[in-house]
């Protein structure tokens, strides 16, 4: 059976007091991006401009690319291009055979999640070890990260302290975050001085100068990249910016947007290899130059995957990552998703209430909810709407057209309610779930108003 | 076609008209009229240490305690005395056992305690997140209000690597608990010379 965000969010939310804490947890982050943002008074400039350097960006993408891809090259980079996942993979995988790697580590990279590299590596035989905290917990415990800036907010310490406990020896029961951390950095730091090769994301490529920037506040992305004799930076193509002074608007609004930082750690200016040092960027496509071409959601590339869209959804907060059950989960995931394949995502533009705080939140004005509202709409004209919900709307659609219609299905449905309030209340009735049906009127509002409004007035 | 040619030209058929590049206008930008007090003050919020000292030199009786106490401690500072090049060449495992390091910075920023770092003040591009500890000294003369000031001052291509640094390394993947010392320094000292 296809998975579906709803049915996934139902097992979530079958515990409540988890639930509830996973909501106040991230709803606690988006407190802190509030905080950050208001002590800018620039704020909103700040997201003007941010917005029109990626709109720019945008429109002249396929010149910054080949001005990125000279100077990288002149900088002593090896750059790749990848038209999709299968592609990046070989590549990575190839670079890998060619140096008879074993060893290697990676930080956190939401595209070589989204191209399911570590399983693809996996199935040849080569393991990776996920340095980034949270992504290593989750790696550990052989699950996909559930937040794209957070990987591991859907589990409790207990739950980390009893992987823990399996992988790395740790004391049982020790639920100590400032222990279980240590125990993670000793396990670590191992990894990194053995590694041959490192994998990083990138979080901006610079076209004037033919370099990258990668964010991090644990300082694993360097540990890795400075060790190893490799290091393959991993991007999808809308991650160039033109020039390096863009970087003081994009890492202004960055950590402050995710976590309500005023900057990560660590943002690594990445130019050069080392000396006796390969570096690598793969350049990936993967559906983007064809989300490129729809007009209605092509601003669904200026993302900088900051997650405050995640961390303000009303429906995020109380389903977790895992229902949305892509690699980039929350608002924008539901809005990139559907662009990678539109069938098997169609459910999730309707996870979401269309209150508009993704956009609201947004460091570079994407217009979320209005998109995840046009995909609905593209999604049922292409068929891939369950027929229940189907035939639902257009039943709603010919009864809210025919006020006669209306009138006399609302009075019999009130009568009904009152007289047997069973056939509402039951399991069958979707709404009925998790709620209370209301008591139904003895009269409309229409009938009330014909009564009593008119004669008023 | 390679891949290559085929993203593109997608590109290049797919991408909408050219729209202009915005104009920075930095005069609606926060200025602070302490920028030192700012920095301190930020970077004591996430975690880094900062203190006001008048020479350079007055490290150099710490550093030479620091040697001296048997730990392996690197300095990348010439006004502390002979720099340990020699690094340059160590192992990931050899550079493990750092347990301190001194090196300068290029630029501070005031609004987000974070400061420039170009390759050439670090020996080893390994060194300012490998070690325990991290000490890094920079004029209060090069603390500027924001990034943009920041960008203006560095030209981030004139090196290999470069970095901005804002406190120790740290970590709140586990419940949101804020815990100092992920993989990289656990402590990040800043020494602003007046």
């Amino acid at each position: 059976m296809k998975i579906t965000h709803d049915a996934l969010a139902e097992k979530f939310i079958a515990d409540e007091p988890r639930t509830d804490w996973h909501d106040e947890t991230l709803w606690f982050v988006r407190a802190k991006r509030d905080k950050a943002a208001h002590g800018l008074p620039e704020w909103e400039q700040l997201r003007e401009w941010g917005s029109q350097i990626k709109n720019r960006t945008l429109s002249n993408l396929s010149n910054y690319l080949i001005e990125f891809e000279k100077n990288a090259l002149a900088n002593g980079i090896k750059v790749h291009w990848a038209s999709d996942a299968k592609e990046h993979n070989e590549i990575v995988h190839e670079i890998i055979k060619k140096h008879k790697i074993q060893k290697i580590v990676k930080s956190k990279s939401m595209l070589t999640e989204e191209c399911h590299l570590n399983e693809y590596l996996h199935h040849h035989g080569i393991e990776v070890v996920d340095t980034d905290l949270g992504e290593r917990i989750v790696q550990f415990r052989k699950e996909p990260p559930s937040h794209i800036v957070l990987p591991a907010i859907h589990l409790k310490k207990e739950d980390v302290s009893a992987t823990f406990h399996e992988h790395l020896q740790t004391e049982k029961g020790n639920n100590d975050p400032q222990y279980l951390t240590e125990a993670a950095r000793q396990h670590l730091r191992n990894k990194f001085v053995e590694s041959d090769l490192a994998i990083t994301g990138v979080n901006f490529a610079i076209a004037e100068t033919g370099g990258f920037v990668v964010c991090t506040n644990e300082g694993n992305a360097d540990m890795g990249a400075h060790t190893a004799k490799v290091h393959i930076a991993c991007m999808g193509f809308e991650k160039l910016i033109p020039k390096a002074e863009d970087l003081s608007v994009f890492l202004r609004l960055l950590a402050r947007s995710a976590t309500g930082q005023p900057i990560t750690t660590y943002s690594s200016h990445f130019h050069k290899p080392r000396p006796n040092q390969e570096m690598h960027i793969v350049i990936v496509d993967n559906g983007r130059s064809k989300q490129l071409g729809r007009e209605d959601f092509r601003n669904s590339l200026k993302c900088i995957r900051c997650a405050a869209c995640f961390n303000t959804c009303p429906v995020y907060r109380r389903s977790g990552g895992h229902s949305y059950h892509t690699a980039v989960a929350g608002p924008i995931g539901s809005i990139l998703n559907p662009n990678l394949d539109m069938k098997a995502n169609a459910d999730l533009p309707f996870a979401s209430t269309l209150c508009g705080s993704c956009s609201n939140v947004c460091p570079v004005k994407i217009n979320i909810h209005e998109q995840l509202w046009k995909w609905r709409q593209v999604i049922v004209s292409e068929g891939y709407v369950a027929t229940g919900k189907k035939v639902g709307m257009k039943g709603a659609s010919f009864l809210f057209s025919n006020p006669k219609m209306y009138r006399l299905i609302g009075k019999i449905g009130r009568w009904g309610m009152r007289a047997f309030p069973l056939m509402i209340n039951n399991k069958a009735n979707p709404w009925f779930k998790q709620r209370e049906m209301p008591e139904a009127p003895k009269e409309s509002f229409r009938d009330w108003y014909l009564k009593n409004g008119k004669n008023k007035s | 076609m390679s891949a290559r040619e085929n993203i593109l030209n997608a590109i290049a058929r797919n991408q909408p008209e050219l729209i202009d590049v915005p104009v920075i206008d930095q005069n609606v930008i926060i200025r602070y009229e302490d920028k030192y007090a700012q920095f301190k003050a930020v970077l004591e919020s996430i975690g880094g240490q900062t203190e006001l000292i008048s020479d350079v030199a007055i490290l150099k009786k710490q550093l030479i305690a620091d040697k001296q106490s048997g730990d392996f401690v690197v300095n990348a500072i010439a006004e502390l005395g002979d720099i340990d090049n020699q690094i340059a060449e160590f192992t990931a495992f050899e550079l493990e056992k750092i347990e301190k390091a001194y090196i300068k910075g290029t630029v501070g920023v005031a609004e987000n305690g974070a400061v420039w770092v170009f390759e050439s003040q670090m020996i080893n591009r390994l060194v300012p997140f490998i070690c325990q500890h991290l000490i890094v000294v920079i004029a209060k003369k090069d603390i500027v209000d924001t990034l943009h000031q920041a960008y203006d001052k560095i030209d981030v291509s004139r090196e290999g690597f470069g970095v901005f640094i804002a406190g120790p390394s740290k970590t709140a993947d586990i419940e949101q608990s804020l815990v100092i010392g992920a993989h990289g320094a656990r402590s990040a000292k800043i020494y602003v010379i007046e």
